[in-house]
């Protein structure tokens, strides 16, 4: 009697609790529905890609918003949402006509005025957008569909910027939306793009759910990189992430999802040999590794010290422990992702040396005087602690102090923006990479010199502020390539980072997934299951 | 009896407070900046002083422990700092899996451990009493981790007899629902298996020995009844209570289960956001596991007095 | 102040043991009627004996060799090497090291301080309920729970992750303490030494702390067997010692990605913890039938 009674007791409770919550999601498709289960790259935490920069909020922009320009595979700024365009003489104002049947998922035409305000909140957060608007004198709207830009002086990047590729891609927003503080985040998700969000699907941390929006009208060209019609070919889009690799790879092999946007370089050699799944390198950029040394502190204050801890970085050594197998990594001595516009060799010497006993001689002459350097290890990125360990023992072997922290990525990302002295709480070193749309010419904040407004490390140059200034304002394919290579050589010249070479994360898909589009951003239009 | 139940819920108010008080402190008192981290790679300094400004991290921390107390007794748990939903929201969306795997979890050990215990018991010095024991130590020995990425290698990989990962709600199928979480609810019940037939042992063991057992048996009884009738029911008690007990050690438990099966529920959300520092999910979380621990077992408690008339406080 | 009983009061007796009369049985006997005291004590002793000097005849457990990544066992690399090329013998070796430090640090520290705060808390009536209810408060937070955070926000060093493991391991201590203290000071021997004027301290040392002992032991045992674990687990989650330390549980957490393609690196490291704490415990339950006269008759 007591058993029982004790029993049904805890189990009537325990069956009430769900009961009462009444957290039932009922939404399954329908049988018709044409659905593409992704493993995207990471967990989708933030929805405003104005307000962040992070890459999986920019690719869930991709899906529901839409661009005035965009990037094709030459990284051309091509018109998307632009009909047509047209530049004064002076090259003072731009006049920007919108496509006819433009609509917001909500019903609404989009209007020059949406655009405005959209252009408005993405240029006082992103750092191409703060160039572009120091220079712009008014953005009016001529009409319903014409945006008027007028500027104060000629501008080299105007669409480059307007149609930049990543992070933070000016996407356009309803006027009301757009009108919210660039400092707080969105609370609508209302765009004019392919997808749709389904706000009620979203469970963050691991399902954000897209589905077609029926009345968006797609360009006549064919896609090239964000350029072209975006066509959305399927009715779902089903993003699930997955915090651990092997169940992500397991579940792909199993066939309970379509496509996993970035397995683990090492699990390629397994996934390679599974019937009915494809690997392929879908992002011809790639990421650039990237040493950063803290200029303000000893003793990579000292140029030549930093220049000398470059010499000790062979790019081979990173590649090969960090990557793996070579098909996914190749050196790139260039600043600029190699096979990009800008590639160049000026000034590389010094990265290319790879040589410890001339990075050694080099670090002998530079006067350095022993003090210890701290590298911040990011343990829950293997490939970044990979590269911090590896840094470290290059750089105890040409005869310099090294101390490694171990932390995580959220403490390291809070760490290094302090400039104090390691003994409160500084830094010497960490590394990170950049995916290669970010670094593809000298307007990324990679390249700022500008200790108070620059990134990380604060490197603090005014010659290389000045030919960063000189390439925003160039116009012409030639002169921006001219001052790219002397931005390029001021900064080896005073050792800003050590670039550790150019790695690509492929993606893996089962075999009735077609449609992919290359690009360093993925995107999900045009694409298929069968 | 009143005086004892209403004495008995009251003595938890202390017990939550003290919780309430030492998450808040431990969140606050770590190095790690929030502000820092949310303002992401290229945040300049001014963004991370803003955005500490925002989140009202500025104020004496005084002023932030009465703030968030407050708005906790009113049900408000604070809105999450990377999703910007509000907590209580996230957790709505989480429940349904947690709460479906620590059911069969917890219904699947009783079901085994209880019969296996009493089974040692009764035939103490045999084969199978050997057999649990040495189950009862091996199951405590084994990482969570471990277990599940053989059982997802065996059953799921090379046998494709279940799926791999995820959760489907049983409301959608009930088939499609255990297929899901028959892997998830063995890998976590190994350690709970463990606990629980040991504990049924000794304590059918003990019972086995008192004088009325032996008047039972004397008397002529069925085994089968002595067993069922005086031993279990008599042994009832250690056996729930250790089951309320290890609520705490099956939470552990579903964090790392969760994770290795991509299963959305509390867990994952609580390493994430301990991960990422999102304090609002973390003081939420910590604080709603610690609630639910202690209702089941003031539950448990009181449960006794209700039934057991000799139990008398 | 009333004490309330709850449950898990009744439970820790169960569980841990009332103190033992019993006279110290011989050693051999003992070893003789508990096999599994015996062949568990060979077993400690020989991780014991490992982790002590394994590590002077192994490699570098630290040492990078890229080109070498991920090999499969072999005569070269017993365990076979991980993704950066170091080479897991060595790492699993070196890994006993740290796992029984933090087993015994754990359980050391965390019974010390139980000890202290379990003594006070049932001899002072007056600070017996606040104690309580804190301890109540910290065994309600589940712990591997409270470790993961208590880590990741202080950061990860050996002091941090050891005492994130321990701090949830002390009410279990305090509340076994305290029962056997509210039981032997109802004893007349007890009694009579406080009415005879005996200092405070004389009686928990001379009277009290013996009695701990026994029952202490054998929950020290237990709690070195699932601080290992936890260890581990902290590991896997990514939240553990700092990754420069090969314990176990960061090599596994290290092999984690690579399960399926280089299941070497998780495998070696899993079936040396398996059997420590496997060791560990069987030591606890065999001394845990030794002392509790009640349960033992039966085995």
């Amino acid at each position: 009697m007591l058993r029982w009674t004790k029993r049904q007791f805890l189990t009537a409770a325990a069956i009430m609790l769900p009961l009462s919550m009444g957290a039932v999601q009922t939404a399954t498709p329908a049988a018709a529905e044409s659905v593409l289960r992704v493993i995207p790259h990471a967990d989708l935490k933030n929805l405003d890609p104005i307000w962040t920069t992070a890459y999986i909020s920019r690719n869930h922009g991709y899906l529901i918003y839409d661009t005035l320009f965009a990037m094709d595979e030459s990284f051309t700024p091509q018109p998307q949402m632009v009909d047509s365009w047209e530049v004064s003489d002076d090259k003072l104002t731009w006049t920007f006509k919108l496509r006819d049947g433009l609509k917001w998922h909500d019903g609404a035409d989009v209007t020059a005025e949406d655009c405005i305000a959209s252009l408005d909140r993405w240029g006082k957060r992103d750092g191409m957008g703060q160039q572009l608007f120091a220079s712009i004198e008014s953005l009016t709207a001529g009409d319903s569909k014409t945006i008027v830009m007028k500027l104060k002086e000629p501008y080299g990047l105007v669409l480059e910027s307007i149609g930049k590729i990543s992070s933070n891609v000016p996407f356009m927003m309803p006027k009301r939306i757009a009108e919210t503080d660039p400092f707080k985040q969105i609370e609508e998700y209302v765009g004019s793009g392919p997808f749709m969000f389904q706000k009620d699907e979203w469970v963050p941390g691991s399902k954000v759910v897209y589905v077609k929006f029926n009345d968006y009208v797609p360009r006549s060209e064919p896609p090239s990189a964000a350029a072209g019609g975006k066509v959305a070919k399927v009715d779902r889009v089903e993003w699930t992430y997955f915090p651990d690799q092997t169940t992500a790879m397991n579940a792909l092999i199993n066939d309970e999802v379509d496509y996993f946007e970035s397995p683990a370089n090492d699990l390629m050699q397994l996934l390679e040999n599974q019937e009915g799944i494809t690997v392929e390198i879908n992002d011809p950029l790639g990421n650039i590794g990237f040493a950063r040394f803290n200029h303000l502190l000893p003793p990579f204050d000292n140029a030549d010290v930093r220049r000398a801890a470059i010499m000790a970085m062979k790019q081979e050594d990173y590649m090969a422990g960090a990557v793996g197998d070579q098909k996914f990594w190749k050196t790139c001595y260039s600043v600029y992702p190699c096979a990009t516009p800008l590639e160049n060799s000026v000034g590389s010497e010094v990265m290319k040396t790879g040589d410890i006993e001339k990075a050694a001689a080099a670090l002998k002459t530079a006067g350095y005087d022993g003090t210890p350097v701290v590298i911040m290890q990011p343990t829950d990125i293997p490939l970044l602690s990979a590269f911090s360990l590896i840094t470290a023992e290059k750089l105890r072997k040409i005869g310099m102090t090294v101390e490694v922290q171990a932390m995580d990525w959220s403490t390291l990302t809070s760490r290094r923006a302090k400039r104090d002295p390691v003994a409160d709480g500084g830094w010497n070193m960490f590394h990170t990479w950049w995916i290669g749309a970010d670094v593809i010419n000298p307007m990324s904040i990679a390249f700022s010199g500008n200790p108070d407004k620059g990134w990380f490390g604060w490197p603090s140059d005014t010659e290389l502020e000045a030919q960063r200034a000189a390439f925003a304002k160039a116009t012409g394919v030639e002169e921006q390539k001219k001052i790219a290579a002397k931005v390029q050589e001021r900064l080896w010249s005073i050792g800003a980072s050590g670039e550790l070479g150019q790695f690509f994360v492929p993606v893996a898909y089962r075999s009735n997934v077609k449609g992919l589009i290359k690009s360093p951003v993925q995107f999900f239009w045009n694409m298929s299951v069968e | 009896m009143i005086g004892y139940i209403f004495r008995r819920i009251l003595a938890t108010v202390p017990v939550m407070g003290v919780v309430a008080l030492f998450v808040f402190l431990m969140l606050r008192l770590s190095p790690g900046d929030p502000a820092a981290v949310i303002a992401g790679d290229y945040a300049t300094a001014e963004d991370i002083i803003r955005i500490r400004e925002q989140l009202g991290l500025n104020e004496p921390i005084v002023v932030q422990f009465v703030t968030w107390i407050g708005s906790l007794l009113q049900g408000d748990l604070g809105i999450s700092i990377f999703t910007n939903l509000p907590v209580t929201t996230l957790i709505g969306q989480r429940l349904e899996p947690t709460i479906s795997l620590t059911l069969t979890t917890i219904i699947f050990t009783v079901v085994v451990a209880v019969p296996l215990g009493t089974l040692a018991a009764w035939k103490s010095g045999s084969l199978i009493d050997r057999f649990v024991m040495l189950f009862s130590v091996g199951g405590f020995s084994v990482p969570v981790f471990v277990l599940g990425y053989i059982m997802i290698y065996v059953i799921s990989m090379e046998l494709r007899w279940l799926p791999v990962q995820g959760y489907k709600s049983i409301f959608d199928g009930v088939w499609p629902f255990v297929r899901h979480i028959i892997l998830p609810t063995l890998t976590l019940s190994v350690i709970f298996i463990a606990l629980v037939s040991r504990m049924t042992r000794a304590s059918v063991m003990e019972v086995l020995q008192e004088d009325y057992v032996r008047t039972a048996r004397a008397k002529g009884q069925s085994e089968l009844k002595v067993l069922l009738r005086h031993a279990l029911r008599n042994a009832a008690v250690p056996i729930v209570t250790v089951i309320g007990l290890g609520i705490a050690l099956l939470i552990g438990g579903v964090v790392v289960t969760e994770s290795v099966y991509n299963i959305p529920g509390l867990g994952r959300l609580v390493l994430d956001a301990i991960l990422k520092r999102d304090y609002p999910i973390i003081q939420g979380l910590i604080l709603l596991f610690s609630f639910v621990y202690i209702l089941i077992n003031l539950l448990i408690d009181l449960s006794y007095c209700f039934f057991d008339p000799r139990i008398r406080y | 102040m009333t004490d309330t009983p709850t449950s898990s009061g009744k439970t820790d007796e169960l569980l841990a043991v009332p103190p033992s009369s019993a006279s110290d049985p011989n050693l051999a006997v003992l070893l003789w009627r508990h096999p599994s005291i015996f062949w568990g004590g060979i077993l400690l002793s020989i991780m014991v004996l490992i982790a002590i000097f394994g590590p002077l005849f192994t490699g570098d457990p630290i040492e990078l060799n890229p080109i070498k990544r991920l090999k499969p066992p072999s005569g070269e690399s017993w365990f076979g090497t991980d993704y950066l090329g170091r080479d897991t013998f060595a790492r699993v070796i070196y890994g006993a090291r740290v796992s029984l430090v933090v087993g015994l640090a754990v359980s050391i520290i965390a019974v010390s301080i139980g000890l202290v705060v379990g003594m006070v808390s049932g001899y002072i009536r007056a600070l017996d309920a606040v104690i309580m209810r804190v301890m109540d408060g910290l065994m309600s937070i589940p712990g591997i729970l409270l470790a993961i955070a208590l880590i990741s926000l202080s950061g990860a060093t050996m002091m941090t992750v050891v005492t994130a493991i321990m701090i949830p391991e002390i009410p279990r201590v305090v509340r076994l303490v305290r029962s056997v203290v509210l039981s032997v000071r109802e004893e007349p021997y007890v009694e009579a030494a406080i009415a005879s004027g005996t200092k405070l301290h004389l009686v928990l040392i001379r009277h009290i702390l013996p009695n701990t002992i026994a029952p202490l032991i054998v929950l020290a045992t237990y709690i070195c067997g699932s601080a290992m674990l936890t260890e581990s687990i902290l590991g896997f989650i990514g939240a553990g010692i700092p990754p420069e330390i090969p314990s176990w549980g960061n090599i596994m957490s290290e092999g984690r990605t690579y399960f399926q393609l280089s299941p070497w690196i998780i495998f070696y490291p899993g079936i040396a913890l398996a059997i420590t704490v496997l060791a560990v415990n069987v030591v606890g339950d065999g001394l845990r039938d030794t002392l509790d006269p009640r349960i033992a008759r039966k085995m």
